[in-house]
Order: C-alpha cells, then structure tokens, then sequence
C-alpha cells in the first residue's frame, strides 16, 4: 500500500471539512465537518504507523484516544447548543450576534 | 524502503481507492446536501467507508472502535440534537451562510497546498501490509503498558464531559449568585 493513497483520502476529507465548517449555518451540521476534520486526522495516524510499525502502536493508540475526544466534544457540543437553542430560539451562525443576555 | 511502481495498483489499493472514493463523496454531500437528516444518514456512509479503509490498513480494532463509536454514537447522538432543535425536516434552502463562495476558495486551496505537500514528501513511501498488527490483542497490550496514564487522564476527561453536559443540559442548576 503505498502511503499517498491514505494520506491524499485524509487531505480531500480535511479540506472537506474545512469547507463544511466555513459554508454552513446550521450549528450541527458545523460539528458535523468537525467530525470529518477529525476523521480525516485519524485516518492520517492510522497509515503512518501502519507504514512506520511503531513498536509502541503510538498511531493507532493515538486514533482510539482522539475518537474517545470527539465523542466528548460532541457531546458538550450538542448540550452547548441545546442551551442556546433554549435561550434564543435559533441555532443558526448568524443569528447569534449578542454577547449579553437577552 | 523499496521502491514499488504506482501502476499497477494491487488488489488492496484499488480496494483501498474505491472505499476512499466513498467516503469523499459522502463527505461531499454530508457538506452540500439540502435535508438536514440526509447530511447525518451521509454521514453515516463516510463514517463506514472509513472503518473499511482501516479495515485494509490492517487497523481492526480501530476499525470496530469507529463503527461502535462514531456511527452507533455520534451519529446517533446527531440525530438527537436536530430532533430537539426541531429542525425542518424537508427541504431547506437556509442552510448555507453567504460565504460560499469564500468557504469554497479556502478548502480548494486548502486541498491543494495539502495534496501536493503530501503527494510531492511521501511519493516513495510504501508501507507493507503486516496482517494482525492491529489487532484487539496488539494494541490491547500497547495501551495496558505503554499508554496507561493518557488512557486514565482520558477516562478522567469522559467523566468530566458528561458531568460538564449534565450540568449544562439541566435547567434548574442556578449558577451561584
């Protein structure tokens, strides 16, 4: 396997993401290309130890603990954004322009 | 380090290739897609095609961590913040914000600087295939011994983050005057 194959895969689904994040509105369609960011991040580890067999597995172990970070993210995510969503009646981006509360 | 030719691709990489296809296209349309819950079922495709890639990486345990987790959880846990946020569920023309066109510019660019980097640095790399070096057992091991004190601040770090989400999702903790 040669290791541009994962690596250009990881590249498109970070740029992806990237877009993903700059272009939507809606907040969880945002932590949705987060998670693609993230994934793309995790396949990235998973071909370098592949291809550099680190005897302490670093790559893989590292994919497992960045998985378990996401989900954590996700979910004070979604809570943060329920919250918002209770005070402002609105999810969207552009629509949350006051620091104070209303 | 030897040097293996591109052409022709092995069973493995045309394999590997087609699932990466997948999962760029699906993450494609998780961003440009128009139904909200059509962007999370898509979501769902990318997450599994990317279980199949570490699957032919010989990354098995990870490979499973990631349907577990990400496509029984995350996706599931998704889902749940569009159901609550009563998001439309049809059709909806709102969803991207005016800056398309920038967020376009940055993510081509983005993708180019980033192929070329990794296309013109590891055009020689080949990585051979070892089956079983990704086992639950290997890397079982691995955590158990080399990775304990990242894997309990980690279990510290979950623990924290569910407290944290308790606390924000419920209504009658005042915060203190």
């Amino acid at each position: 396997m040669h290791v541009v194959y994962p690596a250009v895969v990881a590249a498109l689904l970070f740029s992806i993401g990237v877009y993903g994040v700059l272009a939507r509105r809606n907040t969880i369609l945002v932590l949705m290309s987060v998670e693609l960011m993230l994934n793309a991040v995790n396949l990235n580890l998973v071909a370098f130890d592949v291809w550099l067999r680190d005897m302490l597995h670093s790559g893989q172990v590292l994919t497992l603990f960045v998985i378990v970070i996401a989900a954590a993210e996700v979910g004070i995510g979604l809570a943060i954004v329920l919250a918002v969503f209770r005070t402002r009646k609105a999810i969207e981006f552009d629509r949350l322009r006051e620091l104070g509360e209303p | 380090m030897r040097a293996v030719d591109f052409w022709p691709p092995s069973t493995l990489e045309i394999v590997f290739l087609l699932l990466g296809l997948v999962a760029v296209g699906s993450a494609l349309l998780v961003v440009t897609t128009r139904q909200l819950v059509h962007a999370a079922l898509w979501l769902v495709v990318c997450f599994g095609a990317l279980a199949g890639c570490y699957l032919v990486l010989t990354a098995e345990f990870v490979a499973w961590v990631q349907v577990l987790i990400y496509v029984g959880a995350v996706v599931v846990l998704l889902l749940f913040g569009i159901m609550l946020t009563r998001a439309p569920i049809g059709r909806s023309d709102d969803l991207d914000s005016g800056n398309r066109v920038v967020a376009a510019v940055v993510a081509v660019a983005t993708a180019g600087v980033l192929v070329s980097v990794v296309v013109g640095g590891f055009q020689h790399a080949y990585a051979d295939l070892r089956p079983g070096a990704g086992s639950a057992e290997e890397l079982g091991a691995s955590i158990f011994r080399n990775w304990v004190l990242p894997f309990e601040a980690l279990s510290v770090l979950l623990l924290a983050a569910l407290i944290g989400a308790i606390v924000l999702s419920r209504t009658d903790i005042k915060g203190r005057r």
